[in-house]
């Protein structure tokens, strides 16, 4: 059984979603209880598979048997590992979290919501474990469908937003596949180990840097990536709380891991992907300061949170630019940082809503008093997203620095500065207002205001305790993970 | 194209459906991003994802060769004689992906249309506004 582990991953989610819905039919709580469990058994196959590769290096698995480059193969090495088990991690807890959500559905239509959302679980850690350049496209446009569905649940609004995101998730697709095609034709592979062997002798050609800008563009649509992010504040504005917080924690995450997988381990960052990367850094700094600017106008948290990821999107991509260890280290660790607070606030703010109806800024007034859990966690992660110790998030922009002053690029530490002092006032605005303001009228006051369900603060409460240890454990995280990790440079 | 054909003719025809399918690609993105009408903009995008399967397509043609199927008396077995079949396979795929696209943009548009009565981009933004 664990010699199949890798495939099991993927099909373990993608069987569970052809089920759900008839389980649905005959016992809805089964196939919520069916939901978390697959999820939670994805999670401990993703950690056994780490703990495996950090003992014994990547691990290779052959699907039916087939010998590589002809064969699709999945590659596990501590990287894919470790982004495996964040997104199961994340996954397990928003399908707890989701039972609201699940309820304001018509009715018999949970069990269609679980498959969708197992779908995108499993296009995700497809996306992750897949050593194959159209593997990777086929899971990307599993997780995108499905999230195209998921999205859409949120109402009227919310369908045209995902209407655009359709649209330009589309086109991001069609950039991969064609760069991917370009590739192909030049090397007549798709296996990503065998590619990098095929690299070195069409470095300098001129389709070989139109294949690596397509693949870029593509990826960087999909990563919301300054300034093609214009369908993310939309479409993460009228989503469902669960939906908003697993997408804006895990999906351009791993967008993100497959820029990072193709840039420096398939194209060992040589000739135009090293052009392309130092164009990146700018990309970067420009979506950095941009994000925190337009987050800092947004009146709806939701928009002003998103915003925030695209500044925070920014950091990552900066992070990548730079080919130092310790800029690439601060950017994997931003990585998983990033997905567990934003997921944390995204959540935390779909129990506000769900309880008071506030929305806005103003709605957030004397929050603290009416919903103290929750705002108390609030309040951790957005000291994190600002990036205050002992929080995760001063650990991993702490390391981008350090690599940001080793490669002299001061643009960056000045825009790693300036956006974190932006983040600063937008968060300390609303912080501020939940803490020491008087409940506004916004948002009716209802009976058994003070309670919340603990499916959904629980949830809430164990990302706000992971962002305290990731912070405190930050350092045995990239001793053993996140330095395993990284590419040989 | 008035460029293209100034230039001398072998290299033009040997990578005409290069051309075939970049135009394909481009006049399918221009209508995504420029057209007027929803409807409009999703055959724009099946318009732009046949010319990435075109572009595939393309670069497995081969003359003289044959489908690949090993028969006895059949051509010899070795690489020359058949057609590479991973493009085909590969685009298989990716018209099932285009398929399901469609079928779930079409889903929402019947939605949207539901609840809004139009599907014209300048109307739908006045009545997003209200």
């Amino acid at each position: 059984m664990t010699s199949h582990l890798p495939i099991l991953i993927v099909v373990i989610p993608l069987v569970a979603a052809i089920m759900t819905p008839l389980v649905a039919r005959m016992n809805v709580r089964a196939a919520q209880v069916l939901d978390t469990g697959v999820c939670l058994t994805v999670f401990l196959c993703a950690t056994t598979a780490l703990l495996r590769v950090l003992d014994t290096g990547p691990w290779h698995y052959e699907l039916g048997g087939w010998a590589p480059p002809w064969g699709i193969e999945y590659v596990i090495d501590p990287l894919s590992a470790g982004m495996a088990m964040l997104v199961s991690f994340v996954a397990t807890l928003v399908s707890i979290y989701a039972d609201a959500q699940r309820r304001q559905l018509p009715e018999g239509r949970s069990g269609l919501f679980d498959s969708l959302f197992l779908l995108l679980v499993a296009g995700l850690l497809g996306i992750v474990v897949a050593g194959d350049m159209f593997n990777l496209y086929v899971f990307l446009e599993v997780a995108s469908l499905a999230a195209y569905g998921l999205l859409s649940t949120g109402g009227t609004r919310a369908v045209v937003a995902t209407f655009r995101y359709l649209l330009l998730g589309t086109i991001a697709a069609s950039f991969y596949l064609l760069g991917v095609g370009y590739l192909y034709a030049m090397t007549g592979t798709l296996n990503m180990a065998d590619l990098t062997t095929h690299v070195p002798t069409i470095v300098g050609t001129a389709p070989f840097g139109v294949a690596v800008t397509f693949i870029v563009l593509g990826l960087a649509i999909k990563m919301a990536v300054f300034p093609l992010h214009a369908w993310q504040p939309d479409a993460y504005a009228y989503a469902p709380a669960a939906v908003t917080g697993f997408m804006a924690a895990v999906m351009s995450k791993v967008s993100a891991y497959a820029l990072f997988r193709i840039l420096y381990f398939v194209l060992r960052a040589e000739g135009a992907a090293a052009q392309i990367i130092s164009v990146m850094g700018w990309v970067a700094i420009a979506g950095a300061v941009a994000g925190s600017v337009m987050a800092l106008a947004q009146t709806d948290v939701r928009r002003m949170l998103a915003y925030s990821s695209v500044s925070q999107m920014g950091f990552i991509l900066f992070g990548f630019s730079l080919l130092n260890p310790d800029a690439l280290t601060g950017a994997l660790l931003h990585i998983v940082n990033h997905a567990v607070m934003k997921g944390c606030l995204f959540l935390a703010v779909g129990v506000i809503v769900w309880r008071t109806r506030a929305v806005t800024v103003n709605g957030f007034s004397g929050m603290s008093q009416r919903l103290p859990w929750t705002s108390a966690v609030f309040t951790l992660a957005a000291l994190s997203m600002i990036g205050l110790p002992p929080t995760a998030g001063f650990f991993s922009k702490w390391y981008l620095l350090r690599g940001a002053v080793d490669a002299s690029a001061w643009a960056f530490v000045a825009t790693l500065v300036f956006s974190s002092l932006l983040s600063a006032v937008y968060f300390f605005r609303l912080i501020e207002r939940m803490y020491f303001f008087t409940p506004s009228d916004e948002g009716v006051r209802r009976a058994r205001l003070f309670e919340v369900p603990i499916g959904m603060l629980g949830p809430v409460v164990t990302l706000g305790a992971a962002v305290l240890l990731l912070g405190l454990l930050s350092h045995p995280i990239v001793v053993t993970v996140v330095r395993a990790a990284l590419p040989e440079l | 194209m008035r460029k293209g054909t100034s230039r001398v003719g072998p290299d033009l025809v040997g990578h005409l459906h290069y051309w075939f399918s970049t135009t394909l690609f481009l006049i399918g993105l221009y209508g995504m991003l420029a057209g007027p009408h929803l409807v409009r903009k999703l055959m724009a995008m099946n318009v732009m994802q046949v010319g990435v399967i075109t572009f595939f397509i393309a670069m497995s043609a081969k003359s003289g060769a044959t489908a690949p199927i090993a028969i006895e008396h059949g051509p010899p077995l070795v690489a020359e004689a058949y057609i590479n079949p991973l493009p085909h396979a590969m685009m298989l795929t990716a018209i099932v992906v285009s398929v399901s696209t469609t079928g779930v943009a079409l889903a929402l548009l019947i939605r949207i249309h539901r609840r809004y009565g139009t599907l014209e981009e300048s109307e739908l933004l006045d009545r997003l506004k209200e």
